[in-house]
Order: C-alpha cells, then structure tokens, then sequence
C-alpha cells in the first residue's frame, strides 16, 4: 500500500491541540484539504471525522449550504475558510447552516492561515463559535 | 553506507566506570563518504575524537549537519581539530530560525565569556547554511532534513547513498502528537525522513516508567522508540541518545525490552555504542 505523505510537523501539532479543545476546530493543509476536525465540531457538522476522511474543503464547506444570516448563499470568497486558504490572512464570518442531521444552527467560524516559517504556508486553522 | 557513531550520549557527556561500554561523548555520527569529504551528523563532544580521525585520514572537506542548537549537539565543535586548519572547508547545516542567522546563533558559542576566540577568527574555511526544503547533495549522499518534534527549531535527517537509507533524528518526541499506536504515519512527527530506511537512529532517551514524568521535554521512551520505527516500517532501529544517568547495566535492560516490543517486526533494535560501525546494504 502507498504510503500517503506525512504533514507537515504544523499541522500535526494543531491537530494535537485542536484533539484537547472542546471549541470545534477543523484543518486543513496548504491545498485545501481538510485533514481533521476535532469531536467538538462533530457536533456542529452531525458526523465525526472518521465517517468524513479527508475531502476538498470546499466541498465539505458546501455540503453544509452555508448563508448568510438573511438566508442568502454565503459565496465561497467571503468564507472565512476559503479567505484563510487564498489569502493567507484571518478571517471572520457569521452564517447559518444545515448539518448533515437537518438541524439548523447559527454560527461564526474564524480561520488562521498557519506559516511554519515567514513565506511557508502550510495550512489553515478554523474555529467554529456557535452563535 | 557505513555509519560510524563517534557520541551517542543525550544532554551531557557522562564519563566514568559506569558508561564505559556505551561512551559518555554527546551526539556525532559520521556517514562515511569518499576520501576526501566526510558527511558529519551533529557535534556533540563525539566529533572531537572524530576530529583527530579526520585529521590524520588527510580529509579537507567537512559537511557537518546540525539537527538542533542544544549544547548537547553542538558543544564539541569547539574542539574539533579540521575547524583550526585553514587548508579545511567545513559547511555548516542547520535548522532556520525567524530571528538570526545559523552563523550568528553558533556565534555565542564561540565569543566571550563561553569561549576566547570569536567564529570570525577560526582559520578554517566556514559556511553556514540553512537546511534546504527539498533534498540536496552532499558528496555522492542525497540528504533530506524535516523538522520534527523537539523544542526550539530542530530537525532530523535522512541520507541515501549506495543504495541505502539512513534517518537520524536524536532529539525527538513524535508521541507529543498524539499516542503513536492511534496515529497513521502520516500523522507522525518524523515518519517520512525514515519511512522504509534500512537503518534510524532514534531518540530512545527513557524508560516507559521515566517518561510520563518527562513529557514535553523533547525525548522519547523505548516502546515509543519501538512504535515510531514500526510505524516507519524502518527495517532496524538504532537507540540513541542515552539519558545520562543510565549505566551500561541499565541500557541494556532497555535494549532487552526494546527487542520484546520490537517481536518479529523490527530487526533487533540495538544500543548505539560509541566506535560502532554499522555497514548498511
């Protein structure tokens, strides 16, 4: 079996921490992939990460058919996740979404871009505050 | 490859009746190259016998890779024979830091009031790099460096040459990360440096029962030692960096527990032994 490509010592490291916090974090690497979420946001999202696996994090982000609190959809260059990823700079957004159990739920997510060293980007941080 | 372990002591050499077996001297492995270039891993108080070695097999040029700025790593350079030849080349690796340069941070080990003479006034030919991203060439040797888990910037390395592979990484904690039997590789501190190698020399600073009481401070246990090479599907591991305190008595009960942890999955894992010479296929 292929091994699949260790991460980068960073996001080992965050995932240690966001595996002890009980705010629901996810990460994702340098490419947009989401790579872990922590068993705090597998209560916002309605299914733990072991279900999920590794996917695009658009794709994921979509799945939850986010919006603004108006009800209108919340475009992928104002999500705080996508703004982390493209711009590597924070970022802070509300909206609403629909978890995979139907529930409706309010919430702001903030997203750090994660350097290992000044011009080394390796990923994003998001963190998920219920509202 | 042939690999030579000139110091393979953590944190301070440990002369006396008790370690004579093992050695006392801190960190230095030397991968042997052709003639004329030596490929040195770190500079504890290893490298200074391994000086005069050099010294009198007539080698000019030096490559000398540092994993980390600990005194344990770095202390014998000062003592090193090539550094105070001016016919010599030596090229200095190591981790990159934000704030200064790797010839600044070496530079207090050399200056007053640690030492008499500044690093400007060494005679031999030094150059200081930072350990590049992607794998570069050292003589016929291939070198990765990744950084791993120990504090402050270190990193671990791997070295191909003839064929065969080589991780070092000396100071490490990869179990900071997470529990290593509920990690996939991938997740692991270290793990590509020494996937599939024929031979990792790794941190195997404590006991199971000292390591609880130690965690953070950048070291590993045995049975972690053990689950990381396993992990790494490393075909032997080495046990470095031997905790001060442990006689030779007591490094050979964990090199005992080792090889019962190890089963049938690992070859042997052995005692790194200073003046051993490992020859890898």
């Amino acid at each position: 079996m292929e091994r699949r490509p260790q991460k980068h010592l960073v996001l080992i490291l965050a995932r240690e921490l966001a595996s002890n916090l009980a705010t629901p974090t996810l990460i994702a690497d340098a490419e947009g992939t989401l790579v872990f979420y922590n068993e705090a946001a597998e209560e916002v999202v309605g299914r733990p990460f072991a279900e999920a696996g590794e996917m695009p994090v658009d794709e994921w982000t979509t799945s939850f058919d986010p919006r603004t609190p108006a009800g209108e959809p919340l475009p992928a260059e104002r999500r705080p996740v996508r703004i982390a990823l493209d711009e590597q700079r924070s970022a802070h957004q509300a909206f609403r979404i629909t978890s995979t159990d139907g529930s409706e739920r309010d919430v702001a997510v903030t997203a750090l871009p994660l350097f290992a060293h000044s011009e080394e980007f390796v990923g994003i941080v998001a963190i998920f505050w219920r509202e | 490859m042939r690999v030579k372990v000139w110091g393979c002591r953590g944190s301070v050499p440990t002369p006396g009746p008790e370690t004579v077996t093992y050695g006392g001297n801190t960190a230095c492995v030397e991968v042997v190259l052709d003639e004329d270039a030596a490929l040195v891993l770190d500079a504890g108080t290893g490298i200074r016998a391994l000086g005069f070695d050099l010294r009198q097999r007539g080698v000019r040029h030096i490559h000398l890779c540092l994993t980390h700025l600990h005194l344990d790593h770095l202390e014998g350079l000062r003592f090193f024979a090539p550094l105070w030849d001016d016919d010599v080349t030596v090229d200095v690796w190591g981790p990159p830091s934000q704030l200064l340069s790797l010839r600044q941070r070496i530079a207090r080990y050399f200056s007053p009031p640690l030492f008499p003479i500044e690093l400007r006034d060494v005679p031999a030919r030094l150059s200081f790099h930072n350990v590049e991203q992607r794998p570069w060439a050292i003589g016929g040797a291939q070198i990765r460096a990744d950084l791993v888990l120990h504090p402050g910037p270190t990193v671990g390395y791997r070295v191909e040459l003839d064929g065969a592979a080589l991780a070092y990484i000396p100071d490490h904690e990869p179990a900071l990360g997470g529990a290593l039997a509920e990690r996939s590789p991938d997740w692991i501190s270290g793990s590509s440096l020494a996937a599939n190698v024929d031979l990792v020399v790794h941190d195997a600073h404590f006991s199971e029962d000292e390591y609880p009481r130690h965690v953070g401070w950048g070291h590993s246990s045995v049975a972690d030692a053990v689950a990381f090479a396993t992990a790494s599907d490393a075909r032997q591991l080495l046990l470095f960096h031997h905790e001060p305190r442990h006689s030779d008595h007591e490094l050979e009960r964990l090199e005992d527990r080792a090889r019962e942890l190890a089963g049938d999955r690992l070859q042997p894992p052995a005692l790194a032994r200073e003046g051993m010479v490992v020859e890898l296929p």
